[in-house]
């Protein structure tokens, strides 16, 4: 029955081109998040967030000048603890991935609803990674298929899911909460969480050749 | 565009950059890939051969008859219409009036100089007479009446002739180079001319390399350029013809959706259908859903975006697909397709929700290695509706059930239907596959 404080309330910077876009997320948003700016292509969000240094940045992965990889390798090195949540209405895969390499803690469309999108923000600014079904299907795809000249890399661990890992994608891919996941698995929500941020984990810091070949051969 | 046949028909003749892609089942020749006249890809593409296939008979052809091909690639070329042209250069040279007067004029002018020149010299001139009469007044009708790309493509043909005649400027190179041709051409001939005994067998051979030598020296730039304008010409096709597809697909479906939609407007439900379909469909087109990725015609993955299409139009749900892995179509893999497609019919027509989620994944592929024995293909569906008892008699639902877990088992698969009140239905089914 708390109110969250206004100290607590996650610092938000919207990042989209789409000026439609930005006054429907702000009329629905804006109530639970201190939505603290918004900026409509690169330069000028990277000139925003330096200035605010947000806790969480709503980033659209396609823009006009040079899409959102660029604002996340432009910020990351600076202000490592300012998070990315990435927003598509594309959901081409190669995109996705890159942004995700890039280093955005997570990835929704922007079909998905007001609730969701909340959660989403919520669980990235506590430091959770979002995975949207069609990422978990995406990662899936890239991870499973096996093929015999993966090469040894430098660190095997990163380059396979444990199980457990599979599991968990496999549940978000259907659709699946955390909550409902957790109640699935018998496992907490928070190691759900766990096992999440460990997937994000090894789609960034993966050599697996088999990721970026995954991802060319789907570029058209 | 589905929603909207007819006008798919109406676009082609209203479209100012118009595709050329030859009418179902007509014999035209295709200028866009043609290397001469576009005659063997036109054939190539009416019959479904391809064209290099096409292109090397027409030389055997040539070779064989010694010559009879070409005069009938020139006969082909006159009597069939372009792709993008209503009529072909023979129709339209009998209706040109004022062009078959010019040619026959020509020919008056040209037999009156043949007649006096034969009163002075009765010798080898007669004889080139009458076939010359013939060629320029025919020639003349062809070149009126060609299109505007193959006026030019003849103008470059006539060119070296130009330049042999030396008729513009040239660099100090081009003039070498005739000069060594030059060179080279008499030694050639002369060569030829020449008997020795000792060198009778080598003496041909020698004199053709010569000969040909010259010929190359002589032309081969021009060749070259010809090679280069022609695939400079077909790339500024392509790019036209890409522009003119991305013109005429936004105005085939996103145009007449936006229309549709503001008709629509005071009815929310059919708004957000047709926004749907246009997503999907504009997806399709961008990120190319099928065709593109492995999803190869006639696949699992395929089959099951045909799935999502058809109950998402029929039953106004969303059905939130992912698919991991693929495989081949075989019955049992269809038999799952089916059960699958029972499965959401049935979220959609009684969960009561609007999404449907839709898990497929091929796995544990290759690991024992070759022959895939072993893979599994399986699908989940799954919505957050109503859901029912399972153990009460429900005998509607019960008839469908079994149709689903008759079906995987009579295939060797499996299905698992798990359902509550209030929290949904779940359907696992898994079937082997190649």
């Amino acid at each position: 029955m708390t109110v969250p404080s206004q100290r607590t309330r996650p610092r938000v910077v919207l990042v989209d081109d789409h000026g439609l876009f930005r006054s429907g997320v702000r009329a629905e948003l804006g109530r639970q998040f201190d939505l603290v700016g918004e900026a409509d292509d690169v330069q000028p969000a990277i000139d925003l967030i330096t200035g605010l240094v947000p806790d969480v940045v709503l980033l659209d992965v396609h823009m006009p000048g040079g899409g959102g990889q660029a604002v996340i390798e432009a910020i990351k090195p600076r202000f490592p603890d300012v998070r990315f949540l990435a927003l598509s209405a594309s959901d081409a895969p190669e995109d996705v991935i890159a942004v995700i390499r890039a280093g955005a803690r997570g990835y929704v469309t922007k079909t998905i609803s007001t609730g969701e999108l909340a959660d989403a923000i919520q669980r990235v600014a506590d430091g959770d990674a979002v995975f949207s079904h069609r990422l978990a299907g995406f990662v899936l795809d890239a991870f499973s298929s096996a093929s015999p000249e993966v090469k040894p890399s430098f660190d095997p661990e990163l380059d396979q899911l444990t199980n457990r890992e599979r599991e968990v994608l496999r549940l978000i891919a259907q659709g699946y909460t955390y909550k409902e996941i957790a109640k699935e698995l018998f496992i907490s929500v928070k190691t759900v969480e766990t096992h999440v941020s460990s997937v994000l984990r090894k789609l960034q810091l993966s050599t697996r050749h088999q990721l970026t070949r995954w991802a060319a051969e789907r570029h058209l | 565009m589905t929603n909207q046949p007819q006008t798919q028909g109406r676009r082609h003749r209203h479209d100012p950059f118009r595709l050329h892609q030859p009418p179902n089942g007509q014999l035209r020749r295709d200028p866009a890939q043609r290397i001469a006249g576009g005659v063997a890809a036109g054939l190539a593409a009416w019959k479904g051969y391809n064209v290099t296939t096409v292109r090397i008979v027409f030389v055997l052809i040539t070779v064989v008859t010694s010559g009879t091909g070409v005069a009938l690639y020139v006969a082909a070329w006159l009597f069939l219409p372009a792709a993008d042209q209503d009529a072909s250069i023979a129709a339209k040279a009998r209706n040109d009036s004022k062009g078959i007067a010019l040619a026959v004029g020509l020919a008056v002018l040209l037999t009156v100089f043949l007649l006096v020149a034969g009163v002075f010299n009765d010798g080898w001139l007669a004889g080139w007479a009458w076939p010359q009469v013939f060629s320029v007044a025919g020639l003349t009708l062809i070149w009126r009446n060609a299109p505007e790309e193959e006026q030019a493509s003849l103008k470059r043909m006539v060119e070296p002739l130009e330049a042999a005649a030396g008729g513009s400027s040239r660099g100090k190179l081009s003039v070498a180079r005739i000069v060594l041709a030059g060179v080279l051409l008499i030694a050639g001939v002369t060569w030829l001319a020449t008997d020795k005994k000792e060198i009778a067998l080598l003496r041909p051979l020698g004199a053709v390399v010569l000969v040909i030598a010259a010929i190359v020296l002589l032309l081969g730039p021009w060749w070259l350029r010809i090679g280069r304008d022609l695939v400079e010409e077909r790339q500024a096709r392509v790019r036209l013809e890409e522009r003119a597809e991305v013109a005429s697909r936004v105005h085939d479906s996103v145009l007449q959706t936006l229309a549709l939609i503001q008709r629509q407007a005071e009815d929310p439900q059919k708004v957000i259908s047709l926004a749907r379909v246009q997503e999907r469909e504009l997806r399709d087109v961008l990120f190319g859903g099928p065709g593109s990725r492995k999803e190869a015609e006639g696949s699992f993955a395929s089959a099951l975006r045909e799935l999502q299409q058809d109950v998402e139009s029929r039953y106004g749900v969303q059905v939130e697909m992912v698919t991991v892995g693929e495989c081949m179509l075989t019955d049992r893999v269809d038999a799952l397709v089916a059960a699958a497609r029972e499965a959401t019919v049935n979220a959609a027509k009684w969960s009561g929700v609007s999404v449907i989620s839709l898990f497929a994944e091929v796995e544990g592929a290759g690991v024992e290695g070759a022959g895939g024995e072993g893979r599994v293909a399986s699908v989940v569906v799954r919505d957050r509706g109503k859901g029912f008892d399972p153990s009460s008699v429900q005998p509607d639902r019960k008839g469908v059930a079994e149709s689903i877990r008759g079906r995987m088992a009579r295939f060797g698969g499996t299905a698992v239907i798990t359902s509550e009140i209030g929290e949904g239905t779940k359907v696992t089914l898994t079937m082997p596959c190649p």
